[in-house]
């Protein structure tokens, strides 16, 4: 590659394509798993912000990487439009990351109460990153709304079951005209790898880092999984052979007699 | 001694056993001015509670109890049976895993505050109950101010209001005023007082509180009676559906406890968390707490009772807990010691007190007419001891997990 390999949200431009989660762990581990990740966006529950008090997440994350506030524990768009705007006075920053949940259990994505918090957050001039469940009607809501990306999960957060959503990942590859971050349940660096290879634009990791045995070791292990999978897509994949082999034309050969 | 009619000894007198034969108010029906939502849980959890044996469940099904992705109310019942008990050892590594996911090496700090502990209620093995002669105080809006400003200064962001269960002294615009003090101070606000309608819950979420905590104490209905003589506290079913409640009214979580000894610890503690279970299901954006008190087995009692709940048995009820419900909060009493805190967050419980007085205005010295305590503690460290022994476990304590919006 001659061109440097970047992408962007909204006008801002990152090169590092793996985004880092930091809930779940020891703060004084954030820093080294930062640098290991090689992350230039971390994002952090604004509800665990805990300005001038103790073990305030703020006072963790290095000052170089974008900030990305979410709005977990947001269950509908008023309560996660809130949220983003104490977020942007917090954090000095205007991207939030959308997470509405309804359900306590399996902390599923909303997509209606999200697309309508796209909505009101982008024309306020957020850089909004909506989480959602991958569903190409409400992405393209969402696109339409203003989002700067579109979150799709992987499995259910936390899960760390990988790809399960595959499928539905890739037509909003196909389709949705933004960057695709996959969010949640990536449990491996090398489903990151797959999502990277599928032409994800970039891969969002917290708990298969956090409960790791080594927290900066996993990270840094997720960022040659990320790098590995979008050298790979940029190569262009080569053919899988289905069956041990392909015959040379078994319904069009007639035409060659 | 069978299990119908086991009581922990130590929470009878003469007094008790004299005021237990005289007549009293049907505890199943509701008083006036009782609200009652028509909910079916009640009956729900009472009788598969009563068909619940524990005898039946052997280690086939615990562990497939232990295996299973989606756990349901049966493997509850396997992990809650004595089948599990051997088994101990997995069943903690397998909650642990369970915490890790959903909330990684998170531990929630909050501290109790006892604005009052006036009490209507006559429950025999409380020592806030209305025939104790202990010292009674309230604090007024002041001195709730100063004892508020004290405990901030630990670093504390979430508290927990107290008041003792009497409606005519601590009134619904008493403990909101308190609500509202504490948002001055505090993130999250969290009540355990007396049960009240849906319309007052309503009201003191408004005024910042957010959870609701309610002890059932025990789910056998006919031990309750006679544990519960007197006040409104009495009446089973009011108390029951105090939870439900609480959701109607706007209310972000509730919180689940049976005093574990009362009665038959294992069903008490199924029917807990079948109750929560069906809370959840209810009303899916819930948020559900379960905490986990204990009477303790006697000391040299030299009859060995098997509804005794010790050490392993707490470990087991608290992971079961964990494992039917991996999302929901569970705190661990002050009550228990440092040594089995410290072991319950590193394996399965997410919440601590710390800095703990379950007596009325002992944040600040010089209040006076302070109020007798509750209970004994058993772990008086501070805040900054707690937050220093978590950090020591590797554990990430947290201030604040949640905004009042």
């Amino acid at each position: 590659m001659n061109t440097k390999d970047t992408w962007k949200l909204g006008e801002h431009e990152f090169t590092s394509r793996f985004i880092l989660g930091s809930g779940k762990y020891s703060l004084e581990l954030i820093q080294a798993a930062v640098e290991n990740a090689g992350a230039q966006i971390v994002t952090m529950a604004l509800r665990r912000a805990n300005e001038g008090g103790l073990a305030n997440i703020l006072d963790y994350i290095p000052d170089h990487v974008t900030l990305l506030p979410n709005t977990s524990g947001a269950r509908n768009a008023d309560e996660a439009v809130r949220i983003a705007r104490l977020a942007r006075e917090v954090c000095q920053s205007s991207f939030v990351k959308i997470e509405i949940m309804r359900d306590t259990k399996y902390l599923l994505p909303d997509n209606y109460e999200t697309a309508k918090a796209t909505e009101i957050l982008a024309k306020e001039g957020f850089v909004v990153m909506p989480y959602m469940f991958p569903d190409l009607n409400a992405a393209r809501d969402m696109a339409n709304a203003g989002a700067a990306c579109i979150m799709p999960l992987g499995a259910p957060i936390g899960s760390n079951k990988g790809l399960c959503t595959k499928e539905f990942i890739q037509i909003l590859i196909d389709e949705i005209n933004l960057p695709i971050i996959v969010d949640a349940g990536i449990g491996r660096p090398s489903q990151a790898c797959e999502a990277m290879e599928m032409g994800a634009a970039a891969v969002m990791a917290n708990t298969a880092i956090a409960t790791a045995g080594n927290i900066p070791a996993m990270a840094e292990a997720f960022k040659k999984a990320v790098e590995a999978g979008r050298s790979a897509y940029l190569s262009g994949l080569g053919r899988v052979m289905e069956k041990g082999g392909s015959a040379s034309s078994p319904l069009t050969g007639y035409l060659q007699d | 001694m069978s299990a119908e009619n086991h009581v922990n000894e130590s929470i009878l007198s003469d007094q008790i056993r004299e005021d237990q034969k005289e007549n009293r108010i049907d505890h199943m029906t509701y008083l006036p001015g009782m609200e009652d939502i028509g909910s079916q849980i009640m009956d729900q959890v009472i009788q598969e509670m009563n068909n619940y044996d524990y005898r039946q469940y052997t280690e086939a099904h615990v562990r497939k109890a232990l295996a299973s992705s989606h756990r349901t109310p049966e493997d509850f019942k396997a992990l809650l049976s004595p089948a599990a008990l051997p088994l101990l050892e997995e069943i903690a590594q397998q909650a642990k895993k369970e915490k890790e996911r959903y909330f990684g090496n998170s531990i929630t700090m909050f501290t109790p505050i006892y604005i009052a502990n006036y009490c209507e209620n006559y429950c025999i093995y409380c020592g806030f109950n209305c025939h104790n002669k202990i010292r009674r105080a309230q604090l007024n809006d002041d001195e709730i101010r100063r004892e508020m400003e004290a405990i901030a200064k630990s670093g504390l962001k979430e508290i927990l209001i107290l008041t003792g269960e009497s409606r005519r002294k601590s009134t619904v615009e008493y403990i909101g005023k308190a609500c509202e003090i504490a948002r001055d101070y505090f993130r999250v606000i969290g009540l355990e007082v007396y049960p009240m309608n849906s319309q007052e819950y309503a009201y003191l979420h408004q005024c910042g509180a957010d959870y609701v905590t309610v002890f059932q104490e025990t789910y056998n209905s006919d031990k309750y009676e006679t544990l519960h003589l007197a006040g409104h506290k009495r009446i089973f079913p009011y108390r029951f559906n105090a939870q439900e409640r609480a959701i109607m009214g706007g209310m972000r979580g509730v919180g689940f406890g049976a005093l574990l000894g009362l009665d038959d610890f294992r069903k008490d503690a199924f029917a807990t968390g079948y109750h929560a279970w069906l809370l959840q299901k209810k009303y899916p954006h819930a948020e559900i707490a379960f905490s986990c008190p204990r009477l303790r087995p006697i000391i040299n009692n030299d009859r060995i009772n098997p509804m005794d709940v010790h050490e392993a048995q707490l470990l087991q009820v608290v992971c079961a807990y964990r494992l039917f419900m991996p999302f929901a909060s569970i705190t661990i009493s002050t009550r228990e010691c440092k040594r089995v805190r410290d072991n319950l967050v590193n394996i399965a419980a997410t919440k601590i007190s710390a800095g703990v007085s379950t007596g009325i205005g002992e944040h600040v010295e010089d209040l006076e007419d302070k109020g007798d305590e509750q209970f004994e503690i058993s772990d008086g460290r501070s805040v900054k001891e707690v937050y220093d022994d978590l950090t020591a476990l590797h554990l990430q304590p947290v201030m604040a997990d949640y905004l009042y919006v």
